[in-house]
């Protein structure tokens, strides 16, 4: 793993809201996704897990979530480790947490203004009217309270992941998760995001983690990251600065996008004279 | 030699296992049943969703089947002077057999596809995954009203099919071809005990609603999140439900009517 951290304060463990500590995980025994990850993330910050696709991000967050148990390591959110809680106390976790899918994953069936006023009515017993207000105030944070009557096939792309926003913050989480936030939008909806995500952390006080392979939406908007290998590995961590300035081979290849380097363009084959059945 | 009983030894695992997965999933279910009941809004939601969708298609297919029935037991009947008796074979008929089984198949091929689609598309879209992540149990938010709701509509479902086919039939003995209208009905009303044939339909009908709803919405839940995933559930939920349906009508059949 590159050194690039070390430079880096290294924060108490009451500053960390999520800690990751060598774990190990596959969805079945045939292939390891992650490979002894460890990663802190701190408390009010911007984390962004950047790598390629395959390479283990989203499964960082579902482990963060809890919904897949590790097969070794540690994974510990508000201090606790996540493994150990059974569905009840899995379920009071996630209340604390909110998580914008990489896609939206809106509620079809439901218009803009009830997909946001889901959780709400799920988790508390709020008066219609109180719910209304909250559904508004959220609404108007990502710039669509005007779109609250809207059907979900109505939204455009961008619209649709602002209205997910709103919905995963409804219930103020203290942890934001963002699975590929950037992806497929355009460049006006890709800064407008940006934005919402660093000051929606900034003005609810929450902790966000990033999970992305843009990199210089990421490192606008992050305080810290940490960038993952296809082989579910962290290659290298540290602040955008120092990541942009590193000499690593795969980091450098990453940063720049580089069609070819220590990450290989071409998938694993026999030797093309061997295909092509031509040379000796 | 060795090789063909590995083949069947795994082939009777593979089975159980899938035996297994299907009691598990049955078993949550039931588990979330409860939290559904408190919430009868939703079901309520879902009975509205599942008959509106079937509706129609029960009703006309109820007709349609009453007008055939009667054709075809008139021209039987007729033969033996027995013509009277009409109304009560195609009551019988129909309370007992066709009302339950044709409303199965039919709300199989309407319904449960619908269901397997609509929360095939569900867990394509990580709108499942978002609620589990929102700690709210897909469970019983999503699966256990459609649960729920498919069991009561079914019988609803089945006794309007009954109904109308019985009207159908009414058009097409008294009005068309003259059958008299007093022992249509008379006969019906002395031949046909309530408990024992429409309340034994009714059973089938409750048992075919459980059958043909978990059906479709195990294969909603299991598909693979991909187009072809939800196409093969969708066709699945298809074959599956009409063969469940009409096996376990021999059961019932079996069990209700053996004795005179």
């Amino acid at each position: 793993m590159a050194e690039l951290a070390a430079t880096v304060t290294v924060p108490s463990p009451s500053d960390l809201l999520v800690e990751i500590d060598h774990v190990v995980f596959g969805y079945d025994a045939r292939r390891t996704i992650l490979n002894d990850v460890s990663m802190t993330f701190g408390r009010g910050k911007v984390t962004a897990i950047l790598g390629g696709s395959g390479c283990g991000k989203t499964t960082l967050l579902r482990l963060i979530g809890g919904v897949y148990p590790t097969n070794s390591g540690t994974v510990r959110v508000f201090g606790e480790a996540v493994d150990a809680h059974d569905d009840e106390q899995l379920f009071a976790l996630r209340r604390r947490l909110g998580m914008l899918f990489q896609f939206g994953a809106l509620f079809t069936d439901l218009s803009v203004f009830d997909n946001v006023a889901f959780p709400l009515r799920e988790h508390t017993d709020l008066e219609e009217a109180m719910v209304r207000d909250i559904v508004l105030m959220k609404l108007n944070a990502v710039g669509l309270r005007g779109a609250a009557g809207l059907r979900i096939s109505d939204l455009s792309g961008g619209m649709a992941r602002r209205v997910a926003l709103a919905r995963a913050i409804a219930l103020d989480p203290e942890l934001l998760m963002y699975d590929e936030p950037f992806a497929g939008l355009d460049p006006i909806s890709m800064s407008i995001a940006a934005n919402l995500i660093r000051t929606l952390n900034d003005t609810t006080g929450a902790t966000s983690i990033l999970v992305s392979h843009d990199v210089d939406e990421c490192f606008s908007i992050c305080d810290y990251a940490y960038l993952m290998s296809s082989a579910g590995v962290v290659v290298a961590h540290g602040t955008p600065k120092q990541l942009a300035a590193s000499e690593d081979p795969e980091v450098r290849q990453f940063i720049r996008g580089e069609p070819d380097g220590p990450v290989r363009f071409h998938y694993p084959a026999r030797p093309l004279a061997e295909d092509f059945g031509v040379g000796a | 030699m060795t090789d063909a009983i590995a083949a069947v030894g795994r082939r009777a695992l593979e089975v159980l296992r899938i035996l297994g997965h299907h009691a598990t999933f049955f078993l949550d279910i039931l588990r979330a049943c409860p939290a559904a009941l408190r919430r009868p809004y939703l079901v309520v939601a879902q009975v509205h969703a599942i008959g509106n969708l079937s509706l129609v298609i029960i009703l006309a297919s109820g007709l349609a089947v009453g007008f055939v029935l009667a054709l075809q037991m008139y021209y039987a009947l007729v033969t033996y002077g027995a013509a009277e008796s009409l109304g009560l074979i195609v009551n019988l008929s129909l309370t007992r057999e066709l009302g339950p089984v044709v409303t199965a198949l039919l709300y199989a091929g309407r319904a449960g596809t619908s269901l397997t689609a609509e929360i095939g598309l569900m867990k394509a879209g990580e709108q499942l995954a978002a609620m589990d992540m929102m700690a709210v149990d897909p469970r019983s938010r999503v699966l256990a009203p459609r649960f729920l709701a498919g069991i009561v509509s079914m019988p609803i479902l089945a006794i309007l099919f009954s109904s109308i086919g019985i009207l159908g039939a009414y058009v097409v003995a008294v009005l068309l071809i003259g059958v008299d209208a007093g022992n249509f009905w008379s006969i019906m009303q002395s031949g046909v005990d309530v408990r024992r044939d429409i309340g034994n339909g009714i059973v089938k009908s409750i048992v075919f609603g459980f059958i043909c709803t978990f059906i479709a919405l195990y294969q909603g839940y299991e598909a693979e999140a991909t187009p072809e995933g939800v196409a093969h559930g969708t066709t699945r939920t298809v074959v599956i439900s009409s063969l469940g349906v009409l096996m376990m009508d021999f059961v019932l059949t079996a069990l209700m009517f053996s004795t005179p």
